[in-house]
């Protein structure tokens, strides 16, 4: 269990041996030894909520150990889209999904898939930080306890909390309440009780939106420590946040092709090229600030 | 203030004298409603100790004569105005943990199922009809409880369990009407569900969606959230609200009195007459002797009046100390 | 415990581990609940069956107008008379309660109130009829006037909530238009807040009536003194009423008694179901509309 330590933020690229393979995204064969394998493949993916399509025809691969954000202005679909990947839009009503999102090659959505096996592997952390009204401690214990992981309970939080920069605010109080936290704190709990449990996957849903700049830039840091023991997606409505922290980063916006406006994915590339040379006239438009 | 007088009423004075008028009927009628909205609300207030100094009043002769013995003695014989609430306390404490024991965790989970379980279709025609369950006029479910349940227990239930479990002595033999503690508690069980069950499905529903979500999130399953966060955390909810079930198990009168058998000897089995504060005042007030025989009854009020409230406040005061608002994270 | 571990990300999305179990857990839960829904809607039926198939072959016209030996009229007119006086004295001082939670009182004040409308709501109703009978019947004789005054007190913390929350939907500009016009309080209060509110203040106190007319604890030692030979109208002596007959009936074991009883208990349902249903729909109307 190897948590990393909280070092200074770097943006090393994983290079790991995963074996390539050719992408339905790219449609060229990736060299082996340069791309890591990929853990999402959305192929095609179109969200309803009834009658109303919030997301089309969505394809975009997440490859392992990186950091990708999902950029866009608000109500393109690109928190829909997030929540799909761990099956979190299951009891909203009306949802409806086609295409595929594979994980490692299953489908996401198949017959025999358990929503809460899913849900053990790719783990999330919410806007608005929700602690449970429970002790620092437990908060962070209860997940590895209902999953019978008892032994080592104590160390587990430990790491957990020092892979969250946490460890050292809260080592003296455990036992106190998670409520009496700031917001930042709170939120660096939540991502906390996310790890304790080694997930695959982190999905971060506007993370540092409820928090002020100083919180901010510690959940900022925080992401680059955990880069790459874990895979992490990241939606975020600030562009500089995903020029600081994102490897590769996707464009969402709303597309009035049809009747009604839909969300699209709009192009996705390494975050140098979205922010520097983006190829689509729209992506251009929203990363200089000509729309909101 | 001044009365600033229109032109019109400058000209003729008795403009001025309609509007001066009008302003002291407007602070006389301010006064006079604030007035009797106060005294509405200390009427009620009022009422209470109204209430509590008849009863007391009526029972004054009893106390004096039988003091606190009365609670522990279970000799009640009118002829020989010698009374003693033994038997009574006894019944009461019977059916009313039975009530409790049996109908909260059945509450409790119709709540879980209404909350979490049940599309909105079901939930909006379940809802309504637990609730109705309420509506039922205690003396048509005591009557029910007479011709139907009664001769059902006497015949299945009765003996079933004897024959299962009559090793356990309150499971004793059956005896011939199936009018017994046992019926009556489960009228009672089923007069408390309703309450119980609608005040926790809106505490349930008030445990906000994100702690939900947080907890799914984590790979919990269904069961796991309602157990590691939903239950903790309306915890003290679900006890008050089990309290006011409680409550009104005790002072159930009629219905009890119908179904129970009015015994009145304590006895070890559950399937054998019995008897309770309220039902006794319902059988034997009316037409009663006179005399100590009424003070008696109303002595059996006072300590009915005195649980009853003392349950009402205890749920107050649980529910409102440990509220979840107040541990809402900010 | 059986041996938890981080899954195999790449594993299959089945349950895997100990899911299994943990499922059977949570699903053996569901059927609990779902079983205790059940369970009670089983009650509810049971009772309204045996009450409208045992009832039913009673009801007819003659039932219902005329007296003993072949109707139960008194009764049925009796006990509308007990609502109607216990009402008229419940009714304006529930709604000037309301009144003043809504228009005068303080914080403090405003929670003493609660409380002692929740006491007074606790109170058992055989300790009502205790009350009633000490203060109008003992040394007296019966009257259906001291039944109302028990019933009285139980409707009145039910009209005072109910029209509470009905007032306090009321918005809030509408007394502040008045206000700034130069009106009275009170004349804003009975002209513009009471009117406005009396749908809901009606429908609450339609429900407190439901409750209050299948009362019997409190009738029986203040108006149970009667045969039901003859129409009686003056409530100052014993005045005819459903659930006093019917408690007597059950209790005299004479299977004709018992079948009149069952038509009374029919009658008696019906009218507390459809005035319950109804009001609360109309009050949930009521409600909708002014929060809008």
């Amino acid at each position: 269990m190897n948590y990393p330590d909280q070092s200074v933020p770097s943006r090393v690229r994983i290079q790991t041996g995963a074996t390539a393979f050719p992408t339905a995204v790219t449609g060229t064969t990736v060299q082996p030894l340069t791309r890591p394998e990929l853990v999402f493949d959305a192929r095609e993916v179109s969200i309803f909520y009834g009658a109303k399509q919030a997301l089309a025809g969505v394809t975009l691969g997440i490859r392992r150990g990186q950091i990708t954000a999902l950029i866009g202005p608000s109500g393109c679909g690109k928190t829909t889209f997030l929540r799909s990947l761990n099956r979190m839009n299951d009891s909203v009503s009306g949802f409806r999904i086609e295409g595929q999102i594979l994980y490692h090659g299953h489908d996401i959505y198949g017959g025999n898939v358990d929503q809460v096996e899913v849900r053990r592997r790719i783990g999330m952390v919410f806007q608005k930080p929700n602690p449970f009204p429970k002790s620092i401690y437990d908060n962070v214990a209860w997940a590895p306890r209902n999953l019978g992981l008892r032994r080592g309970l104590d160390e587990r939080v430990e790491n957990a909390l020092r892979g969250a920069a946490l460890w050292d605010e809260v080592k003296d109080r455990l036992k106190d309440s998670a409520l009496g936290l700031s917001g930042g704190q709170q939120q660096r709990l939540c991502i906390a009780r996310a790890i304790a449990i080694e997930p695959d996957v982190l999905l971060l849903d506007e993370p540092a939106s409820a928090l002020d700049p100083i919180a901010t830039g510690a959940i900022e840091e925080l992401m680059h420590s955990l880069k790459g023991r874990f895979t992490i997606v990241i939606v975020t409505h600030n562009m500089q946040q995903a020029a600081r922290v994102a490897d590769r980063t996707a464009f969402f916006s709303l597309e009035t092709g049809g009747e009604k406006p839909v969300g699209t994915l709009i192009e996705v590339d390494e975050t140098e090229k979205i922010f520097a040379e983006p190829r689509d006239p729209r992506t251009r438009d929203y990363v200089t600030g000509r729309f909101g | 203030m001044s009365t600033v007088a229109s032109p019109a009423a400058q000209a003729g004075g008795r403009g001025t004298r309609v509007s001066q008028l009008r302003k002291r009927a407007d602070l006389i009628g301010d006064r006079l409603l604030l007035g009797i909205c106060l005294l509405a609300a200390l009427v009620a207030g009022a009422a209470i100790f109204l209430v509590g100094y008849q009863i007391i009043h009526g029972a004054s002769p009893a106390i004096s004569k039988f003091g606190l013995g009365f609670l522990t003695s279970t000799e009640w014989q009118p002829n020989f105005n010698v009374f003693g609430a033994g038997v009574l306390l006894f019944g009461t404490a019977v059916t009313s943990a039975f009530a409790l024991l049996l109908g909260a965790p059945i509450a409790i989970a119709i709540g879980l199922f209404l909350t979490l379980l049940a599309p909105s279709g079901v939930r909006g025609v379940v809802g309504p009809l637990v609730e109705l369950l309420a509506a039922i006029p205690s003396v048509i479910l005591g009557f029910w409880g007479l011709l139907v349940l009664a001769p059902f227990v006497q015949s299945k239930v009765e003996p079933f369990l004897h024959s299962t479990f009559g090793f356990i002595p309150i499971f004793g033999s059956p005896q011939t009407t199936g009018l017994s503690v046992f019926t009556a508690s489960l009228i009672l069980t089923i007069m408390v569900i309703p309450i119980i069950a609608s005040i926790t499905r809106d505490l349930f529903q008030s445990v906000p969606d994100e702690l939900q979500d947080g907890a799914s999130a984590l790979g919990a399953t269904r069961w796991e959230v309602v157990r590691g966060i939903i239950l903790p955390t309306t915890s003290s909810g679900v006890v008050a609200a089990c309290i006011l079930g409680l409550g009104r198990a005790l002072g159930e009168a009629i219905a009890v009195s119908q179904v129970i058998g009015a015994g009145f000897e304590i006895k070890g089995s559950l399937f054998e007459t019995g008897n309770t504060l309220a039902a006794q005042i319902a059988l034997q007030f009316p037409g009663n002797l006179g005399g100590m025989h009424q003070a008696a009854l109303y002595y059996c009020g006072v300590i009915l009046l005195a649980i009853g409230l003392a349950a009402n406040l205890l749920a107050q005061w649980i529910g409102r100390r440990f509220s979840y608002a107040g541990t809402v994270a900010r | 415990m059986s041996s938890a571990s981080i899954p195999d990300p790449t594993a299959s999305l089945t349950p895997g581990g100990n899911l299994r179990r943990r499922q059977l857990v949570s699903r053996v839960a569901e059927i609990a609940a779902t079983a205790a829904a059940v369970l009670a809607i089983a009650a509810l039926v049971l009772v309204i069956y045996s009450v409208v198939v045992r009832g039913a072959k009673k009801i007819s016209l003659d039932f219902i107008f005329t007296a003993y030996p072949t109707g139960v009229g008194p009764m049925l007119l009796g006990t509308l008379e007990i609502a109607l006086i216990a009402t008229l004295m419940a009714m304006p001082i529930g709604v000037l309660i309301a009144l003043f939670l809504t228009e005068y009182s303080g914080a403090k004040g405003a929670r003493t109130m609660k409380l002692v409308l929740d006491l007074v709501n606790g109170l058992p109703s055989i300790i009502l009829g205790l009350f009633a009978f000490a203060l109008l019947v003992d040394h007296k004789q019966q009257s259906g006037f001291a039944g109302a005054v028990a019933l009285a007190i139980i409707e009145l913390p039910l009209i005072a909530r109910g029209s509470q929350e009905v007032l306090q939907l009321v918005p809030q500009g509408l007394r502040e238009a008045s206000d700034a016009l130069g009106v009275a309080r009170w004349r804003s209060v009975l002209t513009v807040v009471l009117p406005t509110a009396l749908g809901g203040i009606i429908t609450s106190t339609v429900l407190a009536v439901a409750r209050a007319a299948g009362e019997t604890a409190p009738l029986i030692l203040t108006t149970s003194n009667f045969d039901g030979k003859s129409f009686v109208l003056n409530p100052f002596e014993a005045l005819p009423n459903v659930p006093t007959w019917i408690y007597k009936l059950s209790e005299e074991g004479n299977p004709e008694g018992f079948n009149e009883a069952w038509g009374m208990a029919l009658l008696l349902v019906s009218f507390i179901l459809f005035a319950s249903l109804g009001a609360r729909a109309l009050l949930a109307r009521s409600k909708r509309k002014l929060s809008s």
